[in-house]
């Protein structure tokens, strides 16, 4: 297997939710550059993960803005920065290297070169919530046939696929992947499903035209096939049937970890990162930033807004210990606009001077 | 002002505490239990209170409230671990004058 190429950036955010985007912006005008890595296959964190569709209503300047807007609006805002993404893996370990600078090594063995890290964890790595099922183990592993996460819908393409779950993402992925995979079957155990109104009637309207096989109130109970999942065996009010699939996708919601980042050495305090409040979010290891939800100091808030103040002191202490010595004065981008890396100027419209007769 | 009410929270450990709510801060069962620090950051409230993800979980041990639980409290119970029929969502349950003397025992983690 050919090594992966090392990814080169300045600051490398641990956390893809909304302090980690903002710290983009807040970087891109010091002319830094980043790089996220998220556990999940999205961006968004939370607010993609759990509350997408529901409403938060202390951003500043928003009186009401949809969690998953908020999300695209992020995007939007950070894109000339032009931020690069490992996204689905976990930032497993981290080395030190004598002139300052960090390596950290995701579960995929992607190796990420940063000259700092700011953890933008949140409640941390969201890790799935698993069936409780003979042989999960064995299937789970080297595309055997279960996965947790719909990383890329084009490996379901023509295949048959059982989907068990109630809530948003059970639902959403059934409707997308019922374009893409031969045949999907959505198993749940109860008759009443748990999600936005329009994706409950778009599966109830795939239902009718026979384009999802729905099957509840129904669990499935067992796997066969001797080198990979070949069925599943699935209860039905007491029943037992055999349903062929080649992927069995289990959605039953993630369960926030802190996950390998609290074996890194850091000062940890119910269950988050103790970081300087008093100057710039630095944890006890020096190079080392932890902003948003997963941080911890006297009086602290987890709210958006705060994380969104942290990232940017955080980004300002990075460059200074990037540059040392050299000059650097706040700007407002109202007055010197916004420079993207990717040639892009956004600015003021010059006002007119003109005389009026 | 309105008087603080009473509930009785054992926690995972089964130490049992007797904690003061105030009843005008719109507050809840799983608030009061991270407010009293009843159970470690982290392990209680993890959705904020939209009845996400269970882990404020508790057992209700007296006849002070009911045990009806709404619609999406309902559904994620259906999906919990350590679920019984006196089982209902910390956040689910508004502090009201109405759940003095509340009795609840905290789940165990999911």
């Amino acid at each position: 297997m050919p090594r992966k190429k090392m990814i080169e950036t300045d600051i490398l955010i641990i956390g893809a939710g909304p302090t980690g985007l903002f710290a983009v912006f807040e970087a891109g005008l010091l002319k830094l550059k980043c790089h996220i890595i998220d556990a999940l296959p999205q961006i968004g964190g939370q607010l993609a993960e759990l509350y997408p569709k529901k409403p938060i209503y202390d951003i500043p300047g928003y009186p009401e803005v949809l969690a998953g807007d908020l999300v695209s609006n992020l995007m939007e805002q950070i894109k000339q920065f032009q931020p690069g993404f490992t996204l689905g893996e976990t930032a497993q370990t981290i080395e030190k290297l004598e002139d300052g600078t960090f390596i950290v090594t995701t579960n995929e063995g992607t190796k990420h070169h940063a000259k700092a890290i700011a953890i933008a964890g949140g409640l941390g790595t969201f890790e799935p919530r698993k069936p409780i099922l003979k042989d999960l183990e064995f299937y789970e592993k080297e595309d055997r046939g279960v996965d947790y996460f719909v990383k890329d819908p084009e490996k379901y393409r023509g295949k048959n696929v059982v989907i068990s779950g109630g809530g948003d993402s059970a639902l959403d992925w059934s409707i997308f992947l019922s374009d893409v995979a031969a045949s999907v079957t959505l198993v749940h155990r109860r008759n009443e499903f748990r999600g936005a109104l329009d994706s409950v009637e778009k599966v109830q309207e795939l239902k009718s035209s026979g384009k999802i096989k729905l099957i509840t109130p129904a669990e499935v109970v067992g796997f066969k096939g001797s080198e990979r999942l070949e069925s599943v065996d699935i209860e039905v009010n007491g029943a037992r049937m055999n349903v062929v699939t080649d992927y069995f996708i289990p959605l039953f919601g993630l369960t926030p970890k802190l996950g390998p980042i609290a074996n890194w050495g850091l000062e940890i305090e119910k269950n988050a990162i103790k970081v300087n409040n008093a100057l710039d979010y630095q944890t006890n290891i020096d190079g080392i930033y932890a902003i948003g939800d997963v941080n911890i100091y006297p009086g602290k808030l987890k709210l958006i807004l705060c994380g969104f103040h942290e990232a940017t002191l955080m980004c300002q202490s990075v460059y200074n210990r990037i540059n040392p010595g050299k000059k650097y004065v706040l700007k407002y981008t109202t007055v010197s606009g916004v420079d993207g890396f990717d040639g892009t100027r956004k600015e003021a419209e010059k006002a007119v001077v003109k005389s009026i007769d | 002002m309105p008087q603080d009410i009473t509930i009785k929270i054992t926690d995972r450990d089964g130490v049992l505490h007797e904690v003061q709510a105030p009843t005008d801060m719109n507050m809840n069962v799983m608030e009061l239990i991270r407010a009293y620090e009843l159970a470690p950051e982290g392990t209680v409230g993890i959705c904020g209170g939209m009845a996400m993800c269970a882990s404020c979980q508790c057992y209700v041990l007296n006849d002070v409230i009911s045990l009806e639980r709404n619609p999406d409290e309902e559904a994620m119970l259906w999906e919990a671990y350590h679920v019984k029929d006196n089982s209902r969502l910390g956040c689910q349950i508004p502090i009201t004058e109405a759940i003095d003397g509340l009795e609840i025992e905290i789940a165990p983690e999911q």
